[in-house]
C-alpha cells in the first residue's frame, strides 16, 4: 500500500508543478543556481495563442527575381520551404500563402516584436558560397560578420548596403560560386573527442560540378558562407569537394543549429525581400471565442457530473485524474509550445470526454470482477491488470497513426499534418499516463481508508 | 441477450444504405462542380483585397454582408495596422474571400464599400491568394492514412499472435476505418449539396481524429475477444464474439456518451464558427464506435464462416480450439 501514498506524493507534486506552469500569468521558470548572473534553468513558459485569437504579424514578401525566371511551382516550393521554416512542427500555426505571381504572404501569430520575426524570415532567403580565393588571411577576417557584393546579388538587382565591402583587390562584387540552390541537405554536428561543432552539408546535381571546381583549384584558400549579402564565416578549403563538405569555426551547439536550419532554408528557389510589414487583428469575435470555451467547460463539468453518479468513489478518482490530465496538457502546450487556435482548444476539450475512456474501461472491470465474487482489492488487481492491456493495444495503435502522420507530415507544405500528430500523440501518452497511474493511485488510496463501507456497500463502487 | 452476430447481414446493409448515397452524393458533386465537397478558401484559394477607409464607417458586420451579397458569406475578415505607427488615422482592413476576382467584381467591391464609411479606391488592391491546404497536405494525408493501415494491420498481428488468424483481424479493423471515413466523407458531401456546407482545414482533422478513433475503438473489442477464447473453449466463436460485444458495450456507450457530452454543449452553446467541425467529428466518433461492433466484428465471423467472397473458407473453429 505505502507504494500508492509514495505514487501520491509524485503526482500531488506534479500537479502542483503543472498547475502553476499552465496557470495564465506564469511566463517561465529562471533559475540561477550559482549567483553569476546567468540563469543556468530557463524556461520559458508562454502559451502562444492562434491568428484567429490574437491576431499576429503580417510579412509580404517579393520574388527577386524578374517573372519570366520563376514558374508558379517554383513560388509555391519557396512558400512552402518558408512555411518549413517558421512551422518547423506544424504547431505554429503560421499562414504561408501565394498572393497573385510574385508574393508570399506570411502570417505568424503572436508576434509583436517585427525585427526578429522579420529577420527568420528573411535570413532564410539568400544563401551563397563565394570566392574569397585571392585574399590575405586578415583581408577575409576584416570581412568576417560584414555585408559584400557578389555576382549572384548583382544580377538579382538586389539594393546593396552601402556599406558592403567590394573585393579589394580588383574593387568589384565578389564571385558567388553556388547558390542555397546547390544544396540538398545541411546538419549540424559536433565533434565527440573535441567537442567542437561544425555543419555537414550535401550538394545536390545542380551544385556538385561548380563547386568542385571552385575547390579543387583552391585548396587552403579561403571561402566564404555568405547569408543574405553578410558573410556568415569564411572556412579555408581543406580538399576538393564534390559531394558536400564540413563548415567548421568557433560554433556554439546553437548557432551550429541555427546555421544548419539556415543553410537548409537557404535552398530556396526565388529569393525574397520584404515588400510590407502589418500587423493583424484576430479573425475571430472574441464573444465566439469566449462562447465556445464557456460551452466546452459546461460540456466538462457534465463529465465530471456524470462520472460521479455513474461510477461514485471510482468516479472521484476518475475526476481528479482528469484533473492532472488538463493540467498537464496545458503546461505540455506552454513548454512545447504548441499555439492554440479556437479549433486546437475545442480538440482539447474534446480530448476530455475521450479521455475517461481509460478510466471507464477499468472500472467496468472491476464491477465485473466483485459481481463475480472477488473481494475489492483483488477485483481492482485484476481489474486494472485487464483493463492495462486493452488500454495499452487501443492507445499504441493510435501513437503509430500519429507517427506515420507526423512522418508525412513533414514534407513542404503539410506541416498541419504532422501538428496535428503532435497534439494528439501527446494528450495519448498524457492520457495513458493519468487514466492509469493516476487514477490508480487514487483508486487504491481510496479503497484503502474505506475499506469498510465499500466493501459493504456496493453502490459506493457505482454497482 | 441479442445476437448482434446472427443479425450482422442486416447491419452491413444499414452501412451500405448510409455510405451509398454518400457516394452518390460525392460523384454527383464532382460532376457538378468539380469535387466531391464544396472546398472553402483553405483548400482551392481564392482573393485577398485589402482596403483602406480614410475615415469610421466600417465594421466587421457590414464588411460581411457586401461580401456575402457578392457571393461568399464566409469570408476572413483581419484589422491592419502599421507595425511602424504612421497613418493611424486610416482604417485598414484584409478580407479573403473564396471567389475569383473579376474587374466585375472589383467595380462592385468598390462600389458598395464606398456606401459604408469614406474608401480609399486607389490604395484598394486585389489579387489571388493560394490555398492554405493545398495539395501537399491533401496528398500527405491520404499516404498517411494509407502507410497506417499497414502498420496497424502489422501492429494487430503481433498484438494478437496468439489468436487464430490474427491477421484479419487486422484487416477488418482497416476496413471499419475506411468504413468510418466514407461515412464522413459521404455525409459532409451530401450536406454540401444540400446546405452548401464546405469543407476546411478542420475537415481534414475530423477524419484523422476518426482514424484514431476508429482504430483505438476495434482494438478494444478485438482486445475481449482475444481474451475470451481461451476462457471459453469449445463455445461458437460466434458466441464468444457476441459475449465480447455485450461485456464491452457498457464501456462504448460510457464512452460515447462522455465524448457526446462535450460536443453537445459546445453545439448548443458555443459561438458559430467550430459547428461544423463539432457535427462532423461527432459523427465520425459516433460511426466509429457503430462500426467497431456492427461491422469490424461481425465482418470477422463472417470471414472465419467462410462467407465473403473472393478469400479463401477456412474452418476456424477448429483451428480456434487446436490453438487455444
Amino acid at each position: 500500500m505505502s507504494k500508492h501514498y509514495r505514487w501520491l506524493v509524485f503526482v500531488v507534486l506534479l500537479f502542483a508543478f503543472g498547475l502553476w506552469a499552465s496557470l495564465p500569468s506564469t511566463e517561465g521558470l529562471r533559475i540561477d543556481l550559482n549567483n553569476d548572473g546567468e540563469n543556468e534553468v530557463d524556461l520559458a513558459l508562454r502559451q502562444s495563442l492562434g491568428l484567429d485569437l490574437v491576431g499576429g504579424l503580417r510579412v509580404l514578401l517579393q520574388a527577386e527575381l524578374p517573372p519570366d525566371q520563376y514558374s508558379s511551382e517554383d513560388l509555391q516550393n519557396t512558400a512552402n520551404n518558408v512555411s518549413r521554416r517558421v512551422n518547423a512542427l506544424g504547431l505554429t500555426e503560421a499562414t504561408v500563402q501565394v498572393q497573385g505571381n510574385r508574393r508570399i504572404l506570411v502570417e505568424i501569430p503572436g508576434i509583436t516584436d517585427t525585427e526578429t520575426a522579420i529577420n527568420t524570415i528573411q535570413r532564410t532567403a539568400l544563401l551563397e558560397f563565394v570566392d574569397f580565393s585571392d585574399l590575405s588571411f586578415e583581408q577575409v577576417q576584416s570581412l568576417e560578420g560584414r555585408p559584400i557584393r557578389t555576382t549572384y546579388q548583382l544580377q538579382l538587382n538586389n539594393q546593396f548596403d552601402p556599406a558592403a565591402g567590394v573585393n579589394p583587390l580588383t574593387g568589384l562584387p565578389f564571385e558567388t560560386v553556388i547558390t542555397g540552390a546547390g544544396l540538398s541537405a545541411a546538419q549540424a554536428q559536433s565533434d565527440p573527442t573535441t567537442g567542437a561543432w561544425s555543419i555537414n552539408f550535401a550538394l545536390n546535381e545542380e551544385g556538385q560540378d561548380p563547386f568542385f571546381r571552385f575547390t579543387s583549384a583552391n585548396i587552403n584558400r579561403s571561402m566564404a558562407i555568405v547569408l543574405d549579402g553578410v558573410v556568415l564565416s569564411a572556412p579555408t578549403i581543406q580538399a576538393a569537394l564534390d559531394t558536400g563538405g564540413v563548415i567548421t569555426g568557433r560554433f556554439t551547439e546553437e548557432e551550429a543549429r541555427q546555421l544548419a536550419l539556415q543553410l537548409r532554408s537557404g535552398a530556396l528557389r526565388i529569393p525574397l525581400s520584404v515588400e510590407n510589414t502589418a500587423f493583424v487583428g484576430a479573425t475571430l469575435g472574441q464573444q465566439s471565442v469566449q462562447l465556445s470555451i464557456r460551452a466546452g467547460i459546461i460540456g466538462v463539468i457534465i463529465v465530471f457530473t456524470f462520472m460521479l453518479v455513474y461510477y461514485r468513489v471510482p468516479g472521484l478518482a476518475a475526476v481528479l485524474a482528469l484533473a492532472v490530465f488538463i493540467v498537464l496538457n496545458l503546461m505540455v502546450f506552454k513548454l512545447i509550445p504548441v499555439t492554440l487556435t479556437l479549433a486546437a482548444i475545442t480538440g482539447f476539450l474534446i480530448s476530455i470526454g475521450t479521455a475517461v475512456d481509460g478510466n471507464i474501461l477499468i472500472f467496468e472491470r472491476v464491477k465485473e470482477e466483485i459481481r463475480n465474487g472477488k473481494p475489492l482489492f483483488d477485483a481492482l488487481d485484476a481489474g486494472f491488470d485487464r483493463a492495462w492491456v486493452s488500454i495499452r493495444d487501443s492507445n499504441f495503435s493510435t501513437i503509430l497513426i500519429c507517427a506515420v502522420l507526423f512522418f508525412f507530415g513533414q514534407t513542404p507544405g503539410a506541416s498541419i499534418v504532422s501538428g496535428f500528430a503532435v497534439t494528439l500523440a501527446l494528450g495519448l501518452i498524457i492520457n495513458l499516463f493519468t487514466a492509469v497511474f493516476v487514477t490508480r493511485t487514487f483508486l487504491y488510496i481510496f479503497a484503502d481508508r474505506l475499506r469498510q463501507p465499500l466493501s459493504e456497500r456496493k453502490w459506493l463502487l457505482g454497482i | 441477450m441479442f445476437n448482434i452476430i446472427q443479425k450482422r447481414r442486416y447491419f452491413f446493409l444499414l452501412s451500405a444504405a448510409i455510405i451509398l448515397p454518400g457516394i452518390i452524393a460525392m460523384i454527383i458533386s464532382t460532376i457538378t462542380i468539380g469535387s466531391p465537397f464544396r472546398l472553402s478558401i483553405d483548400f482551392q484559394g481564392g482573393s485577398i483585397y485589402e482596403l483602406t477607409f480614410t475615415g469610421p464607417g466600417a465594421s466587421e458586420e457590414n464588411l460581411r454582408e457586401v461580401f456575402a451579397r457578392l457571393g461568399d458569406d464566409n469570408i476572413t475578415i483581419q484589422r491592419l495596422t502599421n507595425t511602424d505607427e504612421t497613418e493611424a488615422n486610416l482604417e485598414r482592413w484584409s478580407v479573403r474571400a473564396s471567389f475569383d476576382t473579376t474587374t466585375g467584381t472589383i467595380q462592385q467591391i468598390e462600389e458598395s464599400l464606398e456606401q459604408i464609411a469614406p474608401f480609399d479606391r486607389t490604395r484598394f488592391s486585389s489579387e489571388s491568394v493560394s490555398a492554405t491546404v493545398g495539395a501537399e497536405v491533401a496528398r500527405a494525408a491520404i499516404f498517411a492514412v494509407l502507410a497506417a493501415c499497414v502498420i496497424v494491420t502489422g501492429f494487430i498481428v503481433v498484438a494478437f499472435r496468439q489468436v487464430p488468424n490474427a491477421f484479419r483481424y487486422g484487416v477488418c479493423a482497416i476496413v471499419a476505418m475506411f468504413h468510418d471515413v466514407l461515412v464522413i466523407m459521404g455525409i459532409t458531401s451530401i450536406l454540401g449539396l444540400l446546405f452548401g456546407w464546405e469543407i476546411d482545414a478542420l475537415f481534414l482533422t475530423a477524419i484523422l481524429t476518426t482514424v484514431g478513433f476508429s482504430i483505438q475503438d476495434t482494438i478494444v473489442l478485438f482486445d475481449r475477444i482475444r481474451e475470451n477464447i481461451p476462457k471459453y473453449l469449445g463455445e461458437p466463436y460466434e458466441t464468444i464474439v457476441n459475449r465480447s460485444i455485450w461485456e464491452t458495450i457498457h464501456r462504448s456507450l460510457a464512452t460515447q456518451l462522455n465524448a457526446f457530452f462535450i460536443m453537445a454543449a459546445i453545439l448548443l452553446f458555443g459561438g458559430e464558427t467550430i459547428k461544423q467541425f463539432i457535427f462532423i467529428l461527432f459523427i465520425g466518433l459516433l460511426t466509429g464506435t457503430f462500426s467497431s461492433i456492427f461491422n469490424a466484428v461481425p465482418l470477422l465471423v463472417s470471414w472465419q464462416k467462410g462467407e465473403l467472397p473472393f478469400v479463401g473458407k477456412t474452418n476456424a473453429l477448429q483451428t480456434a480450439t487446436a490453438e487455444a
